[in-house]
């Protein structure tokens, strides 16, 4: 509890940013609170289980077309929201039925051809997406200001959420049960682990709050098409946020998404012709020298794990 | 006999390979049974198809009244069914109670963090690694990684423990305290199927002994009747060999 305190301090903080009257720190606001979800909600199927999803624009995309598309129907913002993240956790739960049995790799070029698969579903089905023209969404009939300050805070409050969902999970069973999967799969189930239902439940949690991020995007920027919302990049960027930050922790993917941003804002807009190459080298950087993220920095360092290797051949040559 | 874990004509194919081949045991409850069988003879597979790794391609496994084949390994493993691993498995980030704890929470009933640590704990004492509890998994010699494994086992309360060759490379010292170990866990009412290569250990142990080759059980019984099988010594020696010694016997009775 001493610990979850300061975080609630610095929400608070942080929700008291409308004060400022600066819009363009408000939409910036809005983007980091966006990427915090994005990044936590990766943490739960890449860092507690340790299977490298690349499906978030999936997830983000079906949210925002789920919210858009009802909201054309007539359907109250809030109420579509909630439906995006639900037609979000449901499509999570039966593509992680089909595809969490795979490993490693295998894993991830299959939860990265998803999101290319509702692209494409998308732009032809156009009597209900508007294809490749896109979507608009209804006018809201309140100020600039108002609704800056409204999406502001809806963000932010699902960023809580998605913070609140991350510190439940890694203080119960499902945590650690994640974390032995992580770990030795195989020897999960030996211990008694049912390693799909738990497979199945990260993978709802990596997808429901992304869902509602999608809707929440769509709303704000009244509209949307194919290609933005289902970008390969959407699925990128929360991995490095989280790795940026700290996999696996509960606050490190929050961390990495603010310093994200930071450098989006301050390094990227100046540097956009090689865009691209800085986001590969930043990846490059955080694989080889910084495996824990920033907050690995501030745990005791890890000792190589020297002896398992030689054991483990000797046993296995024998 | 009401046996606790019966296999009634257990098949297990790879491909085109019979690693197993109509295998029938019956195992009565408090039994320490010795497999054992040369390198390949499908050992391992046998404590991998009871433990829910795969499902037989024919045959039936029970445990305890219940049929278990085709069910996944946490159900088997909740059920009462241990196993440790030829290839020690632990989870290597974390510490040693951890790893204890894993069973202790997700096996043995619906424990809390308090229970499953206070089972892990009695666990550890009894294997005698109570000390390093706070050591990282990855951190422990073999002798203590082995032990390790025989710990997570023990914190699932299980009825029936397969044991998956716990003394393959420690030294003499080391395997006199395994054996202790397993005296012990077999007194506490626990029944034991050791895969074993140390002829001394299984002699120590077992009260009987089933002995595989090629897939299929080949002998079984008393550790006396099964080390003067001609067949067992034939799969362990060779044909020459066996045959030799068969030629010696008729001589003598000849002579
Ligand atoms: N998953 C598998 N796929 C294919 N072949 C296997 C597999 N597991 C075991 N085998 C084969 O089955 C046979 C028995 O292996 P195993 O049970 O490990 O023997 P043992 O433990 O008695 O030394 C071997 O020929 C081995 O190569
Ligand atoms: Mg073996």
């Amino acid at each position: 509890m001493t610990r979850v305190l300061p975080v609630v301090l610095v929400i608070a903080l942080v929700a008291a940013l409308p004060l400022l009257g600066d819009n363009y720190l408000l939409r910036l606001g809005t983007m980091g609170a966006m990427y915090a979800v994005m990044a936590l909600s990766w943490n739960v199927i890449g860092g507690f289980a340790g299977y490298p999803s690349f499906a978030t624009a999936a997830f983000f995309g079906l949210g925002a077309y789920t919210g858009a598309i009802l909201q054309g129907a007539g359907v109250y913002m809030p109420l579509a929201w909630v439906a995006a993240c639900l037609a979000a956790a449901l499509f999570a739960g039966l593509l992680g039925l089909a595809i969490l049995h795979l490993k490693g790799h295998y894993f991830a070029i299959a939860s990265l051809v998803v999101a290319e698969v509702l692209l494409e579903i998308t732009t032809s089905w156009t009597s209900l997406t508007g294809g490749g023209m896109g979507l608009n969404l209804p006018i809201l009939r309140i100020s600039v200001d108002a609704q800056a300050r409204l999406f502001f805070w809806a963000m932010l409050a699902l960023a809580s959420l998605t913070l609140a969902m991350n510190w439940i999970v890694a203080n119960h069973r499902l945590g650690f049960g994640l974390r032995c999967i992580r770990q030795n799969e195989d020897a999960s189930g030996m211990v008694g682990i049912n390693t799909t239902l738990y497979k199945v439940i990260a993978f709802i949690l990596s997808a429901v709050f992304v869902g509602g991020a999608g809707a929440l995007y769509a709303s704000w920027v009244f509209y949307i098409e194919p290609p933005d919302v289902f970008a390969t990049l959407t699925s990128v960027k929360p991995i490095v946020m989280a790795l940026l930050g700290g996999a696996g922790t509960v606050l490190g993917p929050v961390i990495g998404a603010v310093l994200f941003l930071v450098m989006e804002e301050l390094v990227w807009r100046n540097l956009l012709e090689i865009h691209a190459a800085a986001l590969g080298i930043l990846i490059v950087i955080l694989i080889f020298f910084l495996p824990g993220g920033v907050l690995g920095l501030f745990k005791r360092r890890r000792k190589p794990a020297a002896p398992s290797r030689p054991l483990a051949s000797a046993e296995a040559g024998r | 006999m009401t046996a606790i874990l019966s296999l009634d004509n257990v098949t297990q194919r790879f491909g085109g390979l019979t690693a197993l081949d109509a295998v029938s045991l019956d195992i009565a409850p408090g039994e320490v049974v010795g497999l054992i069988g040369p390198n390949g003879a499908g050992k391992t597979t046998l404590v991998n198809m009871v433990s829910g790794v795969y499902k037989p391609s024919t045959g039936t496994i029970t445990f305890d009244g219940k049929r278990i084949d085709g069910l996944k390994s946490y159900q088997i493993a909740r059920l009462g069914v241990a196993r440790t691993y030829q290839v020690v498995q632990p989870f290597p980030e974390m510490t040693v109670l951890e790893n204890v704890m894993s069973p202790a929470t997700f096996a043995a009933g619906n424990l809390g963090v308090e229970a499953a640590q206070e089972k892990a704990l009695e666990a550890l004492r009894f294997c005698g690694l109570d000390e390093q509890a706070q050591m990282r998994a990855s951190e422990l010699t073999l002798a203590g990684r082995k032990r390790l494994e025989l710990a997570k086992s023990l914190a699932m309360d299980p009825k029936v423990l397969l044991l998956d060759e716990v003394n393959a490379g420690l030294n003499p010292a080391e395997i006199d305290l395994a054996l202790d170990l397993i005296r012990r866990i077999s007194a506490k009412g626990v029944t034991i199927v050791i895969i074993e290569h140390l002829m001394k250990v299984v002699m120590n142990l077992c009260s009987r002994i089933v002995v595989l080759h090629h897939g299929a059980k080949i002998a079984e019984g008393t550790p006396a009747e099964v080390t003067s099988d001609p067949h067992v010594i034939e799969a362990y020696l060779g044909n020459r060999y066996a045959r030799k010694q068969a030629g010696e016997a008729k001589e003598g009775a000849d002579g």
